[in-house]
C-alpha cells in the first residue's frame, strides 16, 4: 500500500509538470488552431533565463525565488510575442502547414542559439528553495519541490481560467477562437489579442521550466524536447484546445509513466504510454475532455 | 526593369564560379587525400574527443591530459629526433561522428595512430577504421570488452569492465558488508548494461544475492517509480553503472524517498558535476576509477602539480589515461625505433610494467591492460581514497 501510494505520488508530481507545460500547448491551439512546437524551447529557455538571473538575485528566500520565477516569465513573454511578431504573424492567412514548419525552425534556432552561447555541457541548476523531505501516511515520502510544483501549476490553472472565461481580454480570445474574421467585425484588436496570448503562453513555460529545473537541477539546450514531447501528448489525450483536459492529460500521464517504471516493463515506458494514447484517441477522437466542451477556449 | 549589363555580366561570372569551385576544392581534396604519413617533419598524431556535448567533461579532461603529455614530450625533445603534433577533432559526444573524424585523420591528415575515445560506443565506432588502415589506435578510457575485440591494432591504458565489475563486487561484500543488492543499470548505453552484468555475475558467484533490477534510459529525469520498488525491496546498497548526470539526479530522489544505504558505481561517476547535482546526497557514496591524486607515488604527484600550472584544477581519472595514452604511444613508437603502423602495433602489443601515472600497465593477449584499480568515497564535497585493489 506505502508503494502504490508512493507511486502515486510520484506519477502526480511528474505529472504535475507536464500539464504545466501542456497548458501552453492547449491554449495557443486553442485560439490559433496551430500547435506551436517552440514551446518546449521557450521551456528551455526559461529555465536558462532562471540559470543566469540566479546568478544575479540572491536567491537563499522565498522572495528571491519568486522573483527569479516572475523576470523568467517576463523574459519568456517578451520572448514568446517577438517569436509571433517575427515569425507567425507575417504567415497569418497561410496555410497551417507553413506555421507548422516555422514552428519547427524556430524550436531549431532557439536550441542552437543556447547552445551556441551556453554551450552544450549540461550546467547545474542553482536550489531556488530549501529541499525538504515531508513523510506522510507512515513512509510516503514528499519534497517540498513536489509540493511547489503541484501549487504552482493549481494556481495557473485556475488563474488561466479565469483569464479566459472571466476578463474582457478572455472574451475577446474567445471571440478570436470562434470566428477570427466576426471578432475584428465587432472591434477586437486581433493581433493585439494574438500577442496576448502567445505571451501569456511563453510566461508558463518558463514557469514549468523554472520548476522543472529546480526539481531535476540540470540544465541543457536539450532539455525541453522529451518534456515538451510528453507535455503534448498530455495536451491531446486531455483534448486539445480545453484547458481543464491538459491538466488531466498531464496528471493521467505522469502516473502511467511512474506505474511502468516501477514494474519489471520499465524499458517500455514510453511505448506504454503513447498507446494509452492511440487507444483513448482510437475510442475518444477528440481527447478525454475534448468532446463535450461545447465551447472551445 | 531590365538587368543592368554589369549585373548580368556579374551573374554570368557568379554562375562560373558555382561550377568551377566545387571542382577545384574536389580536386584540392583528392590531392590531399595522396598525401601519407611521411618519414619527416612532425610526428602527426590524431586525437577524437568529445570536447562538447553530454560527456563533453570526460572528453576535456582526457584531451587535457593529452594535451600536456606531448607537451612535456616535446619538451624533452619529441621522440626519434622529431616533434609530435596533436591534431584534436570534436565529435560532439554525438553517434556517427568519430568515424567520420577517424576516416579524416587517417586519410586527409595521414596521422600515425590515433588515441580516444573515453566513450566505448564512440571507440567502436573508429576502431574499424583505424584496424583497415593499420593505424593504431590507443582508448584512454574505453572500458568496455568489446572496444579491442574489434582488431589487433586497437588497444586500451584502462582496467576493463569484466575486472571493474568484479573488484566492486568485491568490495561490496568485504567493505560494505552487503549481502542483498540492488542494481539500477542504464539501458541506452553498453557501459552500463555490461559493467552491470560483470559485477552481478561476480557478486552472485561470492554467495551474493541480487534482489531487484530496474532499468532507466540515459537523459531520463525522474527516477522515483524505479527508486520506490527497490525501496521496498529492502536491500543493502545501491549499484548504479551510470554516468554522472543521472546519477546525480538518483542519489538525490533515493535521498528524498528515505534511502539511506550507501550507492556506488563505476568510473562513469568521476566528475565534479556529480558533486554539484548530487549535493549531500551523495555523501558517503563509493566508485571505482582509475587513479586517485591522492596517490603518494612521485610520479604521480609531479603530474597533478604540472597538470594543476597549466589547466588550474587537479587532474582527474580522465586526464591522468589521456596523459598515459599518450606517454605509451610515444613509449611503443621509440621502442620500434619507427611510426611504421605495423612496428608500432608490435612495440605496443609488447608492453610490460610500464609506469602509467594511473598505474603500472602490461599490455595482455587482448590488447588491454592489466592495471590496478582504486576506490573512492566522496566525503565533504570531495571525492576520497579509501583503498587501491590490485589487478588478479
Amino acid at each position: 500500500m506505502t508503494v502504490f501510494l508512493q507511486q502515486l505520488i510520484n506519477g502526480l508530481s511528474l505529472g504535475a509538470i507536464y500539464a504545466l507545460i501542456a497548458l501552453g500547448y492547449t491554449m495557443v491551439y486553442g485560439i490559433l488552431r496551430f500547435i506551436n512546437f517552440a514551446h518546449s524551447d521557450v521551456f528551455m529557455v526559461g529555465a536558462f533565463a532562471g540559470y543566469c538571473f540566479s546568478r544575479i538575485v540572491p536567491h537563499a528566500s522565498i522572495a528571491g525565488a519568486l522573483l527569479i520565477m516572475l523576470l523568467s516569465m517576463a523574459f519568456c513573454a517578451v520572448l514568446g510575442v517577438i517569436i509571433e511578431r517575427l515569425a507567425y504573424r507575417p504567415l497569418r492567412g497561410t496555410s497551417n502547414l507553413a506555421i507548422l514548419i516555422t514552428a519547427i525552425g524556430v524550436s531549431l534556432l532557439l536550441e542552437n542559439l543556447v547552445l551556441l552561447i551556453f554551450n552544450a555541457t549540461p550546467k547545474t541548476f542553482p536550489s531556488l528553495m530549501a529541499d525538504h523531505t515531508f513523510t506522510i501516511l507512515g513512509g510516503v515520502n514528499i519534497g517540498s519541490i513536489d509540493i511547489v510544483v503541484f501549487i504552482v501549476t493549481a494556481i495557473l490553472l485556475v488563474a488561466l481560467q479565469w483569464i479566459v472565461l472571466k476578463t474582457r481580454i478572455g472574451a475577446a480570445m474567445r471571440a478570436v477562437s470562434f470566428n477570427y474574421q466576426a471578432a475584428s467585425l465587432v472591434g477586437i484588436n486581433n493581433d493585439r489579442i494574438i500577442s496576448f496570448t502567445f505571451g501569456l503562453g511563453s510566461a508558463l513555460a518558463a514557469a514549468g521550466g523554472i520548476l522543472y529545473a529546480s526539481k531535476y537541477p540540470s540544465v541543457d539546450p536539450y532539455m525541453g524536447v522529451l518534456p515538451g514531447l510528453k507535455a503534448f501528448v498530455a495536451a491531446v489525450l486531455g483534448g486539445i484546445g480545453n484547458i481543464p483536459g491538459a491538466a488531466l492529460g498531464g496528471l493521467l500521464l505522469g502516473m502511467i509513466e511512474a506505474f511502468v517504471n516501477g514494474s519489471r516493463f520499465s524499458t517500455y515506458t514510453d511505448a506504454i504510454a503513447f498507446a494509452v494514447l492511440i487507444l483513448i484517441l482510437l475510442f475518444r477522437p477528440a481527447g478525454l475532455l475534448g468532446k463535450f466542451q461545447v465551447e472551445k477556449v | 526593369m531590365t538587368q543592368q549589363p554589369w549585373l548580368q555580366r556579374l551573374c554570368e561570372f557568379a554562375r562560373q564560379c558555382l561550377v568551377v569551385l566545387p571542382a577545384a576544392a574536389l580536386l584540392f581534396v583528392a590531392g590531399c587525400g595522396q598525401q601519407g604519413p611521411s618519414d619527416s617533419g612532425d610526428i602527426k598524431v590524431g586525437e577524437f574527443a568529445s570536447l562538447t556535448g553530454k560527456e563533453a567533461t570526460f572528453g576535456q579532461s582526457s584531451h587535457h591530459g593529452t594535451e600536456l603529455a606531448i607537451d612535456e614530450l616535446n619538451a624533452s625533445g619529441g621522440v626519434l629526433g622529431r616533434k609530435l603534433k596533436l591534431l584534436t577533432e570534436d565529435d560532439q559526444s554525438k553517434a556517427g561522428e568519430s568515424k567520420t573524424i577517424a576516416q579524416k585523420l587517417i586519410s586527409r591528415d595521414g596521422v600515425v595512430a590515433l588515441l580516444g575515445e573515453v566513450a566505448s560506443s564512440r571507440s567502436l565506432e573508429a576502431a574499424p577504421i583505424c584496424q583497415e588502415n593499420k593505424i593504431p589506435q590507443i582508448s584512454p578510457s574505453s572500458t568496455n570488452p568489446k572496444v579491442t575485440q574489434i582488431g589487433d591494432y586497437i588497444f586500451r591504458v584502462c582496467f576493463i569492465d569484466p575486472m571493474q565489475g568484479a573488484a566492486l563486487a568485491q568490495f561490496a561484500r568485504e567493505t560494505l558488508k552487503a549481502k542483498r543488492m540492488a542494481v539500477l543499470t542504464d539501458v541506452s548505453t553498453a557501459y552500463s548494461v555490461g559493467l552491470a552484468d560483470y559485477f552481478k555475475q561476480a557478486f552472485i558467484k561470492g554467495g551474493g544475492e541480487i534482489v531487484v533490477e530496474q532499468k532507466y534510459s540515459g537523459g531520463d529525469r525522474d527516477f522515483k517509480a524505479q527508486l520506490t520498488t527497490i525501496k521496498a525491496a529492502g536491500v543493502d546498497a545501491l549499484f548504479v553503472p551510470g554516468y554522472y548526470t543521472e546519477v546525480g539526479l538518483i542519489a538525490r530522489q533515493a535521498r528524498e524517498l528515505g534511502l539511506t544505504y550507501p550507492l556506488f558505481g563505476g568510473d562513469g561517476w568521476e566528475a565534479p558535476e556529480l558533486i554539484q547535482i548530487g549535493g549531500a546526497a551523495v555523501e558517503g557514496c563509493y566508485y571505482s576509477t582509475h587513479y586517485s591524486p591522492e596517490v603518494k607515488d612521485p610520479a604521480v604527484q609531479k603530474f597533478v602539480a604540472s597538470f594543476k600550472a597549466k589547466y588550474g584544477s587537479v587532474p582527474d581519472a580522465m586526464a591522468a589515461l589521456g596523459y598515459d595514452s599518450a606517454m605509451l604511444l610515444a613509449d611503443a613508437m621509440k621502442r620500434a625505433n619507427s611510426t611504421d603502423g605495423p612496428k608500432v602495433r608490435d612495440t605496443l602489443a609488447a608492453t610490460k610494467d610500464f609506469p602509467g601515472i594511473a598505474g603500472k600497465i602490461t599490455i595482455d593477449a587482448n590488447r588491454d591492460a592489466q592495471k590496478p584499480l582504486v576506490i573512492l568515497e566522496v566525503t565533504n564535497g570531495d571525492f576520497h581514497l579509501v583503498k587501491q585493489v590490485a589487478a588478479e
